[in-house]
Order: C-alpha cells, then structure tokens, then sequence
C-alpha cells in the first residue's frame, strides 16, 4: 500500500519537475524569440542606412558635397551633380503640398468639425481611404492620359511651350495623392480639440465659423503643421506617378512648367541602365538623401503630434 | 441698434459663406477619385475578358494578348512578401505589445515608424544591394524581399495595436489555469486578437500589391510566363508602366484593362478588410 503511493508521489514529483523543465525552456526560448524579433527591425533599419552609405562611398569620395550643389549631371563624362534633382524634388513636393493644402484642410474640417458623424461623414471617410488605397502607378497613368493634355492646353493659352509633362503637372498629381494623408491628420487633431473651449466660444455669442477661426485653428494648428509635413515626407520619396509625368529632364528647371526629374524619379529612369560603379553609387548616394530627408521629416511631424495628443 | 443688427447679419453671412466653401472645397477633394474610377471603367472594362486574364502578351502591331504572367506574377511576389514578413512581423508585433516600456520596445517602434516613411524606390534599390548583386541577376526573390519589407511595418503596427486591446484579465485567467506563458500567447491572445492581425495582413497585401517603385530593379519585369523564383518576374503594376509609357495606342488599351485589373484587386482587398474588421472586432 505504501510503496504505491510513494510510487504515486514519486512520478508526481517527477512530472511535476518535467513540465517545469519545460515551460522554464520554452518560457525563455519564446522570450527569447520575442526579443529576437524585435532586434531584428531594428537591425534591418541600421542595415538599411548602412547598406546605402557604404554603396555610395565612390561618390561621396568623388564630389563629397559638391554632389548636392553641382549642376551637371552628365553620365557619359562622369560629372554626378544633383541639384537640378534637388531643385526639382522641392519645387514640386512644395508646390504640391500649396494645391493640397486648399483641398485637405476643408476636408479636415468638414470631418473634424461639421459632419463628425452620419452619412455624410461615412461617404467622405471612405472616399479618402479609397484615394490612399489607390496605387501610384495609377495616378501616373491618369495624369498622362487627363492631366497632361489639359495642363498642355493651359501652357498654350499662356504661351509656354506646350509640353504638358513637367514639374506642374507632377505637383498636381501629387497634390492629389496627399490630400489623404493631410486631411486624416488634421482630423485627428480637430477632434481633439476640447469641446469646452469650443461651447464657451459659442455661448459668448461667437459663430460656427468665428469658432474654428478663433478657437479650433489655433488650438490644432501644430498637429496641422504636423500632417502637412508628414504629407511632404511622402511627395518627396513618391516616384512613380512623378516619373511618368515630369518629364525626364536631367536640367535645371527654369519655371514652373519645364520639365525635370526629382531625386526619385531620377533613380527610377537610370538605374537599370546605369554602368560604372560611380554612376551606381551617385544614383545610390541619391537614395540615401532621400532616406535621410524623409526619415528627419516623419520623425520630426510624428513627435510633434505626439507631444499634441499627450501634452494635453 | 442698426449698426449691431447689420454686423450680426454679416457675421452670418460671413458663417453661413464659409460653411458652403468647407463643403464646396471638401467635395471638390473627392473629385478626382471618381474621375480615375471613371476613367479606368470606361476604358479598361471593355478589354477584360477571359482571354485577356489568360493569355501571355504578343509582341508590338499584334492584336489582342493577355496579362496572365503579370497576374501570376503579382500572385507570386505577394506570397513571397507575405513569407517574409508575416511571421517575422506578427513577432515583433507581439514583442511589442508584451514589452512596452522596455528600451528595446521603444527601439524598435521608432524604427517601424521611419521604415514605414521610408520612399518605395529606396527599398528598390536596398533589395538591389541585398539581393540583385550577390546573385547576379534581377529576380522575383528579390522583389519579394522589397515588398516584405514594405509589408513589414503594416503589419507590425497591426498586430501591436491589436494585441493591446485585449484586456489583461483574459492573460490572468489563463495564466491561473497553469496554462505556460508561450501557451497563453499563442492559444488565447493571437486568437483573441486575429481579427485586427487580419485586417494588418490584407492591408499590407492592399499596399504592396500596388506597388511599382520597388520592382523596377528587383523583379525587373518579364514577357513570359516565369515559374521560377531566381529569374525576372512581371507584376501588375510593372505592366501597367510599361504598357502606360508606350508610344503604341493598343499597348495603352492593355494598361487599361490591368489597371481595372489592378484597382478591382487593390479595393476589393480594402473593402474585405473593412467587413474583416467590423465583423469580428475585439470586443471585450
């Protein structure tokens, strides 16, 4: 009797020390993994950005920082100088960011402030994510078979050559392709603004309209700013609806319809056909400005939208 | 008396004005998103029928030919995007929810967030250094590398935000079972959190089955039907540019119907993952 319940005990005891055996292992291996993938991104960013430094290094050798302010990009002499890219990326990501600007901030207050909830907010909620969703490729398309004749016809009437593809046409496809992610912003901080500022204005008298001048705007303007600068971000990397409407012109722009290249364009027209090492590391060293740019950009737009939703 | 009565009276003018811009303006935003569905209705619905979905395409002044590879193409570079970053980034995700204060938490979301902003032809050209050159030659593994890792923060943000919302009572009682913590995570708290991990998923799918930037010097591109994984593949959207930047007029009618192809794909993806989410939201 008693040698079957120390038995009993005995393989209890056991069992008891193998499954704590185990989950003590695979408790820890599965920690393990958890940190291991956390680690991973975090090496795959820092592989990112090295990867592009060094394969860039025979340029940065080459012109150091004339490569930013020389204004001949020449491949067949070897002569790497992107400041017509750097020209031409600014002038249409800014002149974008102007047109949207018109369209994403009525979109943000028709969401944030006058239609928050019902149909009227569904219809346009979902139409916007509709316009992110669509894909770049498509909006080049459409800008070369509906933009491009219209903007030609205006050059005409305004007596540039008329070419149809260039900077301004570039700048309103990408006007358009931001307007989502501007107006998604900018919604998000009107809503947060707090409704007892808003119902003192109102009930001192003030109108709808005295009210978001006064009270919302100012309140929301850095999360504003934020998503304007988080929409920069995204049209100055944007490459293929530009390359298909910009033109390719490897020279320094000389007004707002000439045709150019910007930074990622450029990229996307000679890469594949790029020979010498040198050519493929100026185009590389393009890419790894652009990662820089950006990368300040989003983390400069995300902390200021972060202290906005916390800092309350 | 009169002086105030006018005042008042412009300022409701005044509102009532800037009232009908808002809505004006705001639906003059949304404009041309109909006119490309327009567009590409018009011109594409007509060139989609089964011989342009099954069909390889014919070389230039040859009437008809399909878009089958870029189909198969775009089917292959999804699931090898989806190999690469869904395991990897349903992990990190859960490593994020699990350990927020931790200093390798905040490491890691910091970069999810520039990865996230990093510029699609960027990655190209990553995908290039890491994949291209080593092997030799442009393939549709390397595509896969690209879009992976432009899948990655998608679904990392997902599942982490996800797995948040469960509430810990849920942990507590199964971890007061005595059922092991591993257990816990993968049998109470994915599964409690799959919808959202879900919808992270077809979002990710949405985003890198549009993309073309990535693929111009990875998957390069192919007018045959390529069944291997180490050769140059065609994608949906390569064919698109291509067929788009063309000077030949029955080359563009077939860039219209990949495009309805294509924008068919992109949306029915985005509308599955709004029923996804609605339907089997985490509700506690």
């Amino acid at each position: 009797m008693n040698h079957t319940i120390a038995d009993a005990a005995v393989a209890a005891s056991r069992a008891k020390i193998t499954m704590q055996y185990r989950w003590g292992i695979s408790e820890a291996l599965f920690r393990r993994l958890l940190y291991f993938a956390g680690l991973v991104l975090v090496v795959l960013l820092m592989a990112i950005f090295f990867s592009l430094v060094i394969s860039s290094v025979p340029a940065l050798r080459q012109f150091g920082f004339r490569f930013l302010i020389g204004k001949t990009w020449d491949p067949v002499r070897g002569e790497f100088g992107a400041f017509a890219f750097l020209v031409g990326t600014l002038m249409s990501s800014f002149m974008a960011l102007l047109i949207s600007m018109v369209f994403s901030l009525p979109v943000s207050i028709f969401l944030g402030e006058y239609f928050r909830h019902g149909n009227a907010s569904t219809f346009m909620k979902s139409v916007i994510e509709l316009l992110a969703g669509i894909p770049s490729v498509i909006y080049g398309f459409w800008g070369l078979f509906l933009l491009v004749p219209l903007v030609r016809a205006l050059e005409a009437k305004l007596g540039v050559a008329p070419q149809g593809v260039g900077i301004f046409t570039s700048s309103l496809v990408l006007a358009v392709m931001i307007i989502p992610y501007a107006s998604s912003i900018g919604t998000e901080v009107i809503n947060l603004v707090p409704s007892d500022l808003k119902e003192a204005a109102l009930s001192l008298g003030a109108t709808r309209f005295e009210v978001i001048r006064k009270v919302v705007l100012p309140y929301a303007y850095s999360g504003i700013f934020a998503g304007v600068l988080l929409a920069l971000g995204r049209a100055l990397g944007e490459t293929m609806a530009v390359t298909m409407v910009i033109g390719n012109s490897n020279f320094l722009p000389t007004s707002i319809f000439s045709p150019g290249n910007t930074m990622a364009s450029v990229i996307a027209n000679e890469f594949t056909e790029a020979t010498g090492s040198l050519y493929l590391a100026s185009l590389i060293e393009l890419a790894l400005v652009l990662f820089i740019v950006t990368t300040i950009i989003n983390i400069l737009g995300k902390l200021i939208i972060r202290k906005m939703s916390t800092g309350k | 008396m009169n002086k105030i009565e006018a005042s008042v009276h412009r300022r409701i003018r005044a509102d009532k004005f800037f009232k009908a811009m808002i809505i004006l303006l705001s639906l003059g935003s949304i404009v041309p998103m109909f006119l490309i569905l327009f567009l590409i209705t018009r011109n594409g619905i007509s060139v989609v029928n089964w011989e342009f979905l099954s069909q390889l395409p014919k070389p230039v002044g040859e009437f008809g030919g399909g878009i089958s590879n870029a189909i198969f193409g775009s089917l292959w570079l999804i699931l090898l995007s989806f190999i690469f970053s869904v395991p990897l980034g349903v992990f990190a995700g859960i490593f994020l929810s699990e350990y927020k204060a931790g200093r390798l938490a905040y490491l890691t979301s910091l970069s999810i967030e520039i990865l996230q902003g990093i510029p699609s032809i960027v990655i190209g050209i990553i995908a290039y250094v890491w994949v291209v050159l080593p092997m030799g030659s442009f393939s549709a593994l390397s595509g896969g590398v690209a879009l992976g890792i432009m899948m990655l923060p998608v679904i990392v943000m997902a599942t982490a935000e996800t797995l948040k919302l469960i509430p810990d009572s849920l942990r507590e009682a199964s971890l007061a079972l005595g059922v092991s913590y591993p257990r816990t995570i993968m049998k109470v708290i994915l599964p409690a959190g799959l919808s959202g991990i879900l919808s992270g998923i077809l979002l990710g799918i949405a985003r890198v089955t549009g993309e073309t930037a990535p693929l111009l010097f990875t998957a390069f591109g192919s007018p045959f039907m390529n069944q291997n994984i180490l050769k140059p593949i065609n994608s949906l959207p390569l064919t698109i540019f291509n067929y788009a930047t063309s000077p030949y007029p029955e080359w563009h009618t077939l860039a219209w119907g990949a495009s309805f192809v294509l924008i068919a794909f992109v949306l029915g993806l985005n509308l599955i993952t709004k029923l996804v989410t609605k339907k089997w939201k985490v509700q506690f």
